[in-house]
């Protein structure tokens, strides 16, 4: 500690640990954005080699297409549908819908706006992106 | 430009990649997606246009969703006059990089220039 | 380095009570180059606040420790810290609801420390000021006999909800924005804006949207919902702070 702002940086930021599923959502969001990022960057470079003709198009694919290539893929995936479904869960939330009205708070105070359907749409996310890297395995795989 | 304009443009941006992202995504299972990989399919698909100009549409918009997340995460993480405007501008430039890059791509190949 | 001192109490009556170990942060940033903490062994009864509890060290054990507290009925705001890993105020928490024998408290995250458990709370008030927290409007009530700004119970439901915040600053703690972020505005006054926006009486809406519509404003807000699970209010400072973003992106009016 010290004489700072006593900020709890980036490891109070990421632990996930401590305030629910949406807090673990906030964190996997920030994630899968990075990890997207970084692949949309792999892929523009990827496809950059149609420009040196069948020969090295296919070098290429040599590479990726592995098993290693296509668990990498699967977990983009995975990544792509948990970043969509949450994304517009969150862009919903940003507008006003679905985080309840303003009313006069009784105790225990359970917050309105942490309520069932921002968690059904949390779990959705997170078991779309399982159903979704699984199909992606067999298509991939079961050829 | 005003924080609400750029963040407009961020959900923008989100949703509709979302429905062209899919359709790319569909056209490789429609085609079996070895098949879809193979040099003759994907050279057929840069050269019609429609799905080269989608292609296109899919990369602007990624790059900048991708590069203004990118720019979120970098400005909550430190603050500083100088190190917000590096950031800004470095998310700008490569956002500006990375289309060029992927438009090099797309316009050569859809030329027949391989 | 953390480092610790244990120290028993072999005088207090225990009666009937059980203990708890109580571990204290202790750091003076005039002195100390690192935090530590003190343990004591504290009886307690069911309805033992960690307040309480606190207060039970300083009377017995320690009188250096260093806490603000004031209503001891969740009123003040005071009295917030971090109690087991969450932000919480210490006269709200009791003991017997922690389930754990080991209770441990630090100084609320995200703002410096004064001396132990007391925090400074000027940048929170600063943010709370930036946002006008009162309401705008040419006229007032005040310079005239004859008119009250009056409103119906359903438009005084729009903003009272907001009203209850006490400034207690848990959810400025929880937000993991502020984890990193120096220049971000914050739940509490993302909240206040709201409050004031939603209600009937002012007309101040513009002039606070274009301040909160910054790079470190309302956008910095992910929907985490954090500070609305710490709110020992029941304030929601999550729904306030969407609720005002639907104004900026057109759903509101």
């Amino acid at each position: 500690m010290t004489q700072d702002e006593h900020k709890e940086g980036i490891k109070g930021m990421v632990n996930p640990s401590r305030y629910g599923i949406e807090r673990f959502a906030y964190w996997l969001m920030r994630l899968t954005g990075l990890g997207l990022l970084a692949y949309f960057i792999g892929h523009i470079y990827e496809t950059s080699n149609i420009l040196r003709g069948q020969v090295g198009w296919n070098e290429f694919l040599e590479l990726t297409q592995t098993t290693e290539g296509h668990a990498i893929l699967a977990i983009v995936i995975a990544m792509c549908v948990f970043h969509t479904v949450n994304g517009v869960r969150v862009m919903l939330g940003h507008g006003g819908i679905g985080v309840g009205k303003p009313a006069r708070p009784d105790y225990p105070y359970e917050p309105a706006s942490q309520n069932y359907r921002h968690k059904i749409g949390i779990y959705s996310a997170i078991v779309l992106a399982a159903i979704a890297m699984m199909y992606g395995l067999a298509v991939m795989f079961g050829e | 430009m005003r924080e609400s304009t750029i963040m407009k443009i961020h959900y923008g941006t989100a949703l509709a990649a979302v429905a062209l992202v899919a359709v790319h995504i569909l056209m490789r299972l429609t085609q079996g997606f070895a098949e879809s990989l193979e040099y003759d399919s994907v050279l057929a698909n840069y050269k019609f246009i429609p799905y080269a100009a989608m292609l296109e549409l899919i990369l602007i918009l990624l790059a900048v969703h991708g590069f203004n997340g990118l720019r979120v995460i970098l400005l909550e993480l430190k603050q500083g006059r100088t190190y917000e405007k590096a950031v800004s501008y470095g998310c700008l430039a490569a956002m500006v990089a990375l289309i060029a890059y992927g438009s090099r791509t797309i316009i050569m190949t859809n030329m027949g220039m391989t | 380095m953390t480092q610790v001192s244990r120290i028993t109490d072999e005088q207090t009556p225990t009666s009937t009570s059980s203990t708890i170990l109580l571990r204290i942060s202790k750091f003076n940033p005039e002195h100390d180059d690192s935090g530590r903490f003190m343990e004591f062994t504290i009886p307690y009864e069911k309805w033992t606040t960690v307040l309480e509890a606190i207060l039970d060290v300083k009377k017995h054990f320690d009188h250096s420790v260093a806490v603000r507290y004031s209503c001891r009925q969740a009123t003040c705001g005071s009295c917030g810290m971090i109690i087991n890993g969450k932000p919480r105020l210490a006269c709200f928490t009791k003991i017997s609801e922690l389930n754990s024998n080991v209770v441990t408290v630090e100084p609320m995250n995200n703002f410096p420390i004064i001396r132990d458990l007391a925090v400074k709370f000027e940048r929170l008030f600063n943010t709370h000021q930036k946002i006008k927290p009162y309401l705008i409007r040419d006229d007032s009530e005040l310079e005239s006999d004859e008119k009250e700004f009056l409103q119906s119970p359903e438009e005084v439901e729009q903003y009272i909800q907001f009203a209850n915040c006490i400034k207690c600053g848990l959810c400025n703690s929880a937000c993991p924005t502020m984890a990193t972020d120096s220049s971000f505005v914050g739940p509490q006054a993302l909240a206040q804006a709201y409050r004031y926006v939603a209600d009937s009486r002012d007309k101040g809406k513009d002039s606070r949207l274009k301040i909160i519509d910054d790079s470190h404003g309302i956008w910095r807000c992910h929907f985490a919902g954090s500070c609305s699970q710490v709110c020992p209010k029941g304030v929601d400072p999550a729904m306030g702070i969407q609720l005002l973003r639907g104004y900026l992106l057109g759903f509101r009016g």
